[in-house]
């Protein structure tokens, strides 16, 4: 049966603003589905975004929601979470906006392990200001501000947050939407810092310029290119070139989260203190 | 503790009346010389199961503390000049967002690293327009150990009432300096919190003008859904560019702060009543102007003292009323003339205006003020 | 609770002989072609239609062969097409 989207949307905002077929909005639907499988209310949780495509999603959902500034959803999101550690606390950011201007927020989240959920939609380009080049844009390719091809290396957001000290790591794709969707869930289960990486399509600015036809055929260019983890783990690098890889690649719950860390120390202090 | 002298520094004293406040959120980046401010509250934030967070970096911390007073906290962070250039984007996200928290810049010389160690002044405008955009901002200019500690309750109680980030302004010395304090009883200050909404959810608007100038300000997760964001947004919190809607927004948010100075100045007079001389001065350098001043009267001098404790707004109309009323006024403040601009713009060619300016570091001593009083008369 | 949220997405694989209902919003459709093409069954199609502003419409052509196997819901970027 279709899953009633309504009650989790701000339906007067619908359509939304997303170009047609742009990776995005699937990615939302994934979130919606997750957050009622795990039967949290509107009012318990807490969207928070940068600046972006990706960072216009909080406007659609009927959360408590904040748009804040390029780069930052992480920062503001840890003073959300700090104040009320009851409360689910999802981020959604994309590349550029999480791994570039928010790299340094991104890693220290990791390593603090804190109780929020991090959602990247990795589609490889500023989509908003017009196609430029982001940290994941594949070597070669064309964005506006690499029209010769891009020289850059890029990241592997999922490596990078697992040696940062990521708790739940996980990618999928929005090709596959439950996929995508399982993983979510498991991220929304986990208590530490978790990150799940929606490899995503971005019909617009990163599809036109790399020749890569329409919404359809970029969506099957992203779902040829992942690759499964236990696949991957007997490929060679040159074969794993151009490829991302898919799976679960961390889930850990044996680390201590860090509002329960600082719940335990503020106890211990104030113990010491009545005494 | 009340009513015994207490032996205080001014970074440590801003850090008790922060508690004293209601503050129980700080989030903070190592800057000297503002970091004695941060290590008071490592150690005294978890007593009163308050949260205290270092963050990677000063960026994070405006926004942490963002985060936690749309939570419902009161939230500080204190930096100095270099820092607080870096926090400038947040914090004009606070401004448009009507977000309260408090900001304590405890001043070092500029630009750039510049003089960590030694005072300064010179943040003055950053402060006023360091974000872009137009904007209200409030800020605060104590001087002595009793008005540092007041001073930050009243930080607090304006940013709740008027939804807005206030700057607490320190300077070097004002931080590292140690004085002896009586503190009233926490227990009688008056403390001010955000007024909540009295509507039910459905018809909460988190910028309602219907209520006033300052909307009420629900909690997230109070049961009141709503939506924060940059943008220039309605009354809705949505994103809007439609002309009537940005600019109504924009002269409410501006009318809140300049329709409610009376509620928002403050400033210490000394002998200002048969003035023929006025001095203008805050901080540090308001404390030389006071001896100065003590020591020209006694000479004769007559010669009086303005001394915002508000100095964003400025206090424009006091300031033309003493123009009106003396012939010269001195500026003194370590900066290569900040104040100045905002006398002169204030006192709109009613008097001369002559300023007394140090950028090397150290604090101007009583007698370069003298020496000008005695040059101008 | 993570198990039981993992488990989820099977309910939705469960086989459910009715017959399949298409709706499809037409005032969220952003004529993407998605559906079209992840549908295992070529149920659906898109139509010209001069009317709308991306002059063209998804059409089911074919519902006999819908399984209801909500693929072309997932992948809907829309919020367009509801399956019941
Ligand atoms: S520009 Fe790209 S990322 Fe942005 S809405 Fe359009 S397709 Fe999506
Ligand atoms: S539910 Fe499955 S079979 Fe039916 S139209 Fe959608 S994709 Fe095709
Ligand atoms: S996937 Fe959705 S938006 Fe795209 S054509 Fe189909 S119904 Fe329309």
């Amino acid at each position: 049966m279709t899953f009633d989207y309504s009650k989790y949307l701000r339906n007067q905002y619908i359509p939304h603003m997303w170009c047609p077929g742009c990776g995005i909005g699937i990615l939302l639907k994934a979130i919606l589905r997750s957050v009622d499988a795990m039967g949290w209310k509107n009012d318990d949780i807490v969207l928070v975004s940068g600046i972006g495509c990706t960072s216009r999603m909080p406007g659609y959902v009927d959360f408590n929601t904040v748009h804040t500034t390029h780069g930052r959803a992480l920062a503001f999101a840890t003073g959300l979470k700090m104040a009320r550690p009851d409360k689910h606390v999802i981020v959604v950011a994309g590349d550029g906006d999480s791994t570039a201007i928010g790299g340094n927020h991104f890693i220290h989240f990791c390593r603090r392990n804190i109780d929020i959920n991090m959602i990247i939609n990795d589609n490889n380009i500023y989509g908003m200001t017009g196609g430029q080049y982001s940290p994941t844009t594949p070597p070669g390719s064309y964005a506006s501000t690499s029209p010769y091809g891009h020289v850059e290396p890029n990241f592997d957001i999922a490596k990078l947050a697992i040696g940062a000290g990521a708790t739940y790591v996980a990618r999928g794709t929005v090709a596959q939407g439950l996929i995508l969707e399982k993983y979510i869930k498991a991220s929304f289960a986990h208590k530490g810092a978790s990150l799940v990486v929606a490899e995503s399509t971005c019909p617009v600015q990163f599809g036109r310029r790399n020749r890569l036809g329409d919404p359809v055929d970029m969506l099957h260019w992203i779902k040829e290119r992942g690759v499964a983890m236990r696949k991957a783990e007997k490929m060679s690098e040159e074969k794993l070139a151009g490829k991302y890889v898919m799976g679960e690649f961390i889930k850990d719950d044996s680390k201590l989260e860090y509002t329960e860390r600082t719940r335990m120390l503020i106890e211990k202090v104030q113990q010491k203190e009545n005494k | 503790m009340s009513n015994k002298l207490e032996l205080w520094g001014g970074n440590d004293l801003i850090a008790q009346a922060a508690i004293d406040a209601g503050c129980r959120f700080f989030a903070g980046y190592p800057i000297t010389p503002s970091s004695e401010i941060a290590e008071q509250l490592a150690r005294k934030l978890p007593k009163v199961g308050g949260i205290f967070m270092q963050m990677e970096d000063e960026i994070a911390s405006m926004g942490a503390i963002i985060g936690a007073s749309l939570a419902g906290e009161k939230a500080m962070t204190a930096t100095s000049g270099p820092g607080f250039s870096l926090k400038q984007e947040n914090l004009g996200y606070a401004c448009i967002s009507e977000t309260p928290c408090v900001i304590v810049d405890v001043m070092r010389g500029g630009p750039s690293t510049g003089l960590p160690t030694a005072p300064s002044q010179s943040d003055l405008m950053q402060v006023r327009w360091g974000t872009h955009g137009d904007h209200e901002i409030i800020a605060v200019t104590p001087a002595f150990m009793d008005e540092i500690y007041s001073e930050t309750i009243r930080a607090f109680n304006l940013s709740e009432k008027f939804r807005i980030p206030v700057i607490i302004l320190l300077d070097e010395i004002l931080g590292h300096l140690h004085e002896g304090v009586q503190l009233p009883d926490p227990g009688s200050l008056e403390i001010v919190d955000r007024t909540k909404p009295t509507v039910p959810p459905e018809e909460y608007l988190p910028f309602d003008d219907r209520f006033g100038d300052v909307p009420p300000m629900a909690n997230f997760f109070e049961g009141y859904r709503f939506h924060i964001t940059g943008l220039s947004h309605g009354k809705s919190g949505f994103p809007t560019t439609d002309v009537e809607e940005v600019d109504a927004i924009q002269m409410r948010r501006q009318r809140k702060i300049i329709g409610n100075t009376d509620q928002i100045l403050s400033n210490h007079e000394y002998h200002l009543d048969d003035a023929e001389i006025a001095v203008v001065a805050f901080g540090s350098v308001g404390r030389s102007a006071i001896d100065a001043i003590d020591e020209a009267r006694k000479q004769g001098i007559k010669v009086g003292l303005l001394r915002p404790l508000t100095i964003w707004p400025f206090p424009e109309k006091r300031v033309l009323e003493i123009a009106k009323q003396v012939k010269k006024i001195i500026v003194p403040e370590m900066s290569l003339g900040q104040l100045i601009l905002e006398v002169q713009r204030a006192a709109n060619g009613n008097a001369d205006i002559v300023g007394v300016q140090e950028v090397g570091g150290q604090l101007i001593r009583p007698r370069e003020i003298l020496a000008k009083l005695q040059e101008v008369i | 609770m993570a198990d039981a949220a993992v488990a989820a997405p099977k309910a939705a694989k469960k086989k459910d002989k009715s017959p399949a209902k298409i709706e499809i919003i037409n005032e969220n459709c952003k004529a993407c072609d998605i559906c079209v093409d992840v549908c295992p069954q070529n149920v659906l199609a898109m139509r010209k239609d001069p009317a709308k502003w991306e002059g063209y419409v998804v059409e089911v052509i074919d519902l006999e062969k819908c399984t209801k196997c909500m693929l072309c819901e997932i992948e809907c970027p829309d919020f367009a097409i509801e399956i019941s």
